[in-house]
């Protein structure tokens, strides 16, 4: 919602017209109450991520080997693992983890790749829009996980090095290390969810392209970009915003399988997909269930959460 | 359709050489020297360059790119780093086998059951056994493979001992009746990758038909049917049914692209193997001739699955192979 409200500096008939429709689609949407559950449980898994170096009880790396593999008590709520660290925590943390990974895929690989070149294609049409349609279809046609475990696999010991160079780097480099277990599966997940964007917006500018305000601003001699940004973006960006939204629990889902595949973000980041694998095997499922069932119900009920929103936002789209 | 036909198998040899390509690329530049795996103990330069040429491993990355596509193409997917001795094709093939008999089973099965729950859902819409309906298989499959699949081995394995706890053991099974009568039945190693393969599938296929069995039921010959005199049921199967099953083929390739990348979790956590388990084997100890294989096969198998999938919605709907993908 905040995206569409920079379009109002730039036209104004065009921003009413938006700006009435994200009032509308938010009444639709608030009458669903499905989707505003899952709404709520999005907002509590992802604010408590934000939150976590605020509300987490312990920090997510403390371990306490007397304390080890206990059930939940006063003292941890959802018991501690293997190395005696706090359930909780680790999975407040892992939250944090997901929300981060998955907004920035959704802003590198959907938002700039994906939107660019779906603008760029439907825009220019011709040989451009071709090269990039095959190119898009050679990526969807790759297997996705086996892709993006060997892609991250490959990608991962670069970052690495990356993140000790820039662990010496004076100033700001303190931030860039910390980021750098997120940088391999960030990249590797963008190479691939930028295509369903890129036809989405495709198809969204072929609708406009022909409209008079379109012609009228090139009549007044607009640039290809100016065209794009100006006048194209600013009048799909709150649907392309809510069509992601509804992909964000894919991405979330797959950061969790490849952590799970250990290609995704290394330890000691928390993630879902290790506690996960921490928890599964049939023996330590039996002997110490909260291990899995932690992770496991957080995980599931977010992604059950995206799958309803994502249903209830496509609806309210299609009645548009 | 010819022309879509020719203009979509035309881009398949340009679409299988840039992943092959790129898988290439990415396993080569890809973390730990595979010469230096197959070393093993010696650091002798003289014996790792003459590794790395048996391997085809000297030269730029196209000219290696090129001995390993010109070999590939006869069949030849080099050696496994890891497992000596043996070649990548004779490790692949019968995991391959196993993978594919347990895939075709699970498809069969998401549709079998998917489709009536789907007719189910239209058939109580508007009452509360159809948001159940839609809504629980939704939540099935929203919890991933890897959290469910320990809870469910540990009840009915471990706790009831009503099925193996993993493992893989053909289709067949051959029971004995008082040693005497050999009575075939399934598998019981089939049941739990079966359970874990599909459920997630269901709801996928079930909105499908309900979506669609929705729109026909509005349709004049249903009205038709009903005017006729014909009972709900005889309309629901034999008028609204088969119309509702034809946007079903696009949904073929989509439910076996999940069933696929579920195989890797449920292969791995069961000890079955298939491709999934030895992909994530040879992942873990950087078998990248294995890897490679493995990868590029699934790929294939996609870009088939993609081609066939495409095809049949271009027979259904006209609009698709007239070149009218510009609305789409």
């Amino acid at each position: 919602m905040t995206i569409a409200a920079p379009a109002a500096a730039n036209s104004p008939a065009e921003a009413a017209a938006s700006r009435g429709s994200v009032a509308l689609f938010w009444e639709r949407l608030r009458k669903k109450k499905l989707a505003m559950m899952s709404l709520m449980v999005i907002v509590l898994i992802y604010g408590g991520g934000i939150l976590a170096p605020v509300i987490a009880p312990y920090s997510y790396t403390q371990q306490n080997i007397d304390q080890a593999l206990q059930g939940p008590s006063r003292a941890h709520p959802l018991g501690t693992d293997r190395l005696g660290r706090d359930m909780l925590s680790r999975a407040l943390y892992s939250a944090r983890t997901t929300l981060v990974v998955s907004v920035a895929v959704l802003v590198s690989g959907s938002l700039i790749i994906g939107n660019g070149l779906g603008l760029i294609a439907g825009y220019r049409g011709g040989w451009v829009d071709n090269t990039i349609m095959r190119v898009g279809e050679v990526f969807s046609s790759l297997p996705g996980l086996p892709m993006l475990i060997l892609v991250n696999a490959a990608l991962s010991p670069r970052v690495d090095e990356f993140a000790k160079w820039a662990g010496r780097l004076p100033g700001g480099g303190g931030v860039v290390h910390d980021f750098a277990s997120y940088i391999s599966i960030f990249a590797a997940l963008s190479l691939f969810f930028w295509v369903g964007t890129a036809r989405y917006v495709r198809s969204l500018v072929l609708q406009l392209r022909e409209r008079d305000f379109i012609l009228a601003a090139q009549a007044l001699g607009a640039s290809t970009p100016r065209i794009l940004v100006r006048h194209l973006l600013p009048n799909i960006a709150f649907i392309v915003v809510l069509q992601l939204s509804a992909t964000l629990g894919s991405v979330a889902g797959t950061e969790v399988a490849l952590t799970w595949f250990g290609v995704g973000v290394q330890p000691p980041t928390p993630s879902f997909g290790a506690m996960i694998y921490d928890g599964s095997g049939t023996r330590t499922f039996q002997a110490y269930p909260h291990l899995l069932l932690v992770p496991g119900i957080f995980v599931s009920l977010l992604l059950f959460a995206f799958a309803l929103l994502g249903d209830a936002i496509n609806d309210v789209i299609r009645e548009r | 359709m010819t022309g879509y036909v020719i203009r979509r198998l035309a881009i398949l040899p340009l679409t299988l050489f840039v992943v092959s390509f790129f898988t290439f690329a990415i396993a080569r530049y890809g973390p730990g020297d595979p010469v230096t795996i197959a070393a093993g103990q010696v650091r002798d330069p003289e014996v790792l360059e003459r590794i790395r040429h048996e391997r085809g491993l000297d030269g730029t990355i196209f000219e290696q790119y090129q001995r390993w596509a010109v070999r590939a193409l006869e069949g030849d997917f080099g050696e496994s780093f890891i497992q000596r001795g043996y070649s990548v094709r004779e490790l692949v093939v019968p995991k391959m086998i196993v993978s594919a008999q347990l895939n075709v089973l699970s498809i069969v099965f998401v549709f079998v059951i998917g489709v009536p729950l789907g007719m189910l859902a239209a058939w109580f819409q508007g009452k509360w056994i159809d948001p159940l309906i839609i809504s629980s298989l939704l939540f099935l499959s929203a919890i991933p493979v890897l959290v469910i699949l320990p809870p469910i081995q540990w009840l009915l394995a471990v706790r009831f001992h009503i099925i193996p706890v993993g493992g893989w053991g053909g289709l067949i099974d051959i029971y004995w009746i008082a040693g005497v009568i050999a009575v075939p039945i399934p598998n019981p190693h089939l049941y739990l990758p079966l359970i874990v393969l599909t459920v997630p599938g269901f709801s996928g296929v079930a909105r499908l038909v309900r979506i669609t069995a929705l729109q026909v039921a509005r349709e004049d010959y249903v009205r038709t049917a009903r005017a006729k005199g014909l009972t709900e049921t005889t309309v629901a199967l034999r008028h609204v049914l088969p119309n509702a099953m034809l946007p079903l083929v696009t949904a073929i390739g989509l439910s076996l692209a999940g069933i696929v990348e579920g195989s890797y979790f449920t292969e791995t956590l069961l000890g079955i193997p298939g491709i999934g388990a030895f992909t994530f084997e040879s992942v873990r100890s950087r078998d990248y001739d294995v890897i490679l294989a493995t990868t590029l096969i699934v790929a294939v198998f996609f870009i088939v699955m993609n081609l066939l999938t495409d095809l049949a919605y271009a027979r259904i709907d006209p609009r698709v192979r007239l070149g009218a993908s510009n609305l789409s």
